[in-house]
């Protein structure tokens, strides 16, 4: 049997020589931390901006005759109204199998004029099982292409605007609504953004060519509010955040209802369908899910982690953790997971078994951290 | 004099008379990354050497503690319980974890001194 050698991002020598802890993500090697460390990288992307390597992650087009017929084409794979998406603007939805649990979720572009062309990003674990579906569901009129020469850079939190209005000083980036898209040249480098990110905070989603992706990073590295931030802050950001990681909250046999994600699902398809699983879609909007993600907050100060399980107050397993850490901005352990619907609502008591010790805990409000979205 | 010794999986035990204060190594510390909780063992509770005794959590993963002698916990420490990001910045001061009054202190000879535990660090690198 042969062995798969690890894949290295376009920035894996920045990583290296800025000192960072690195460990495979996904089949690539990816810096966990840095020098300052998991919590400090957390803090400094709330406080200021930080800059994250995504390039691992999976970056494809998709090109047809015009926006109907590709946004329909892709509309057989995903609840989201994609037809009604107008040009410069970017839709969070996911791909669902036939049972209506979840493929992968992502983000989908229409790019402002370019008729025909829509932009995906998927996650990099997943990202051969989604090219895989595309090519097989995909109808001839519209050609998927992977963007496998496309480095993706993320630069989030409060300072994100200002630092990279520096670079572009004539682009009005700091007015770009929150899930907008178009091209933006930085000093000499031209990249396609997006407004958009996984951390709660405002923030922008940079793809260039891989070629240019070193030299744009350390140029973004001189402005003073940004720091590279890894993975192991990317996590704590997005659990604070309340957002789903795919393989935790999401995975094949969990719909998009349980997963609280209705509100990706717009009218239109909810009324239509039209996408695989629609009817147990339909039947979860319709009676509501018999199973929800929540989020939940520990009464004392030890975490719990993922696959910890959840039981009543009288002791009936009723759950399972699905991530779990600690939140640096929280300042307490944080967790989210699944219960059975009538123990979903917030304050809820519940029980999570920690190493054989039951932990006192409870149903709380998403997110857990405020999101801080452009909504100028 | 007390004097310190360490075990392959990064504890230590600094000996004073016949009671171990132990804790984690700085490399340990180092490769944990920021400590948030340390689940301590209650006063009293008694170990054979190598038993799990308690456990450091850092933002991303829990680890055990093993016991490096075996013997009774006749302290804990309330400053790691209040502030656990001691065992980052002190992890051989103040970033002790239990004092361990010792059953057997003819255990101590199984393990590595300062230079044998650098040594030893080198290997794994």
């Amino acid at each position: 049997m042969s062995e798969s050698a690890i894949l290295l991002t376009p920035l894996h020598g920045l990583h290296v020589e800025l000192g960072a802890r690195m460990a495979p993500f996904a089949g690539y090697d990816m810096p966990i931390h840095y020098s300052s460390g998991i919590l400090a990288e957390h803090l400094q992307t709330r406080a200021s901006a930080g800059l994250f390597d995504v390039s691992h992650m999976g970056q494809a087009r998709l090109d047809g005759p015009d926006h109907a017929t590709t946004a329909l084409a892709l509309e057989r794979l995903c609840p989201a109204d994609i037809l009604a998406l107008a040009p410069g603007r970017q839709r969070y939805t996911q791909f669902l199998n036939a049972e209506g649990g979840v493929i992968d979720d992502l983000m989908v572009t229409r790019p402002p004029g370019a008729d025909g062309r829509l932009g995906l990003v998927v996650n990099a674990s997943r990202k051969a099982v989604d090219f895989a579906l595309l090519d097989q569901a995909l109808p001839a009129e519209v050609r998927l292409m992977r963007l496998d020469q496309a480095a993706l850079i993320a630069v989030q939190g409060p300072a994100a605007a200002r630092a990279l209005a520096r670079l572009a000083p004539e682009s009005e980036i700091a007015a770009m609504p929150f899930m907008s898209a178009r091209p933006i040249r930085f000093e000499a480098f031209a990249t396609q953004v997006s407004r958009s990110g996984y951390t709660g905070e405002d923030g922008f989603e940079i793809s260039l060519p891989a070629g240019e992706a070193e030299a744009f990073a350390r140029r973004l590295l001189r402005e003073s509010e940004i720091e590279p931030i890894g993975l192991g802050a990317r996590d704590s950001l997005r659990l604070e955040a309340g957002l789903c990681l795919y393989g935790h909250e999401l995975d094949e046999t969990i719909d998009p209802i349980e997963a609280g994600l209705a509100w990706s699902i717009q009218k239109r398809r909810r009324v239509e369908g039209g996408f695989p699983g629609t009817a147990r879609v339909q039947r979860a909007l319709a009676e509501g899910p018999a199973r929800r993600r929540v989020g939940i907050r520990l009464d004392g100060r030890a975490p719990a982690r993922e696959g910890a399980d959840i039981v009543s107050a009288s002791s009936e397993p009723i759950g399972r953790v699905t991530s779990g850490g600690f939140g640096p901005s929280v300042g307490a352990p944080i967790a989210m997971g699944y219960v059975a619907s009538a123990h979903a609502a917030p304050g809820t008591t519940l029980t999570l078994m920690v190493r054989g010790k039951p932990l006192a805990a409870r149903v709380a409000p998403l997110p857990f951290y405020p999101h801080a979205y452009h909504r100028g | 004099m007390s004097e310190i010794r360490f075990t392959k999986d990064h504890e230590y035990v600094r000996v004073d008379g016949d009671v171990g204060a132990v804790g984690i190594s700085d490399h340990a510390q180092q490769q944990l990354g920021d400590v948030v909780y340390v689940e301590l063992p209650a006063l009293g509770a008694k170990f054979d050497k190598g038993a799990g005794a308690a456990v450091v959590e850092s933002v991303k993963a829990a680890s055990d503690v093993f016991a490096p002698v075996s013997g009774i916990v006749v302290a804990v420490n309330g400053e790691v319980d209040a502030e656990p990001g001691l065992i980052n910045r002190d992890a051989l001061g103040r970033g002790w974890i239990m004092k361990i009054k010792l059953a057997d202190p003819k255990e101590l000879d199984g393990l590595m001194n300062q230079s044998d535990y650098d040594a030893f660090l080198k290997t794994l690198a």
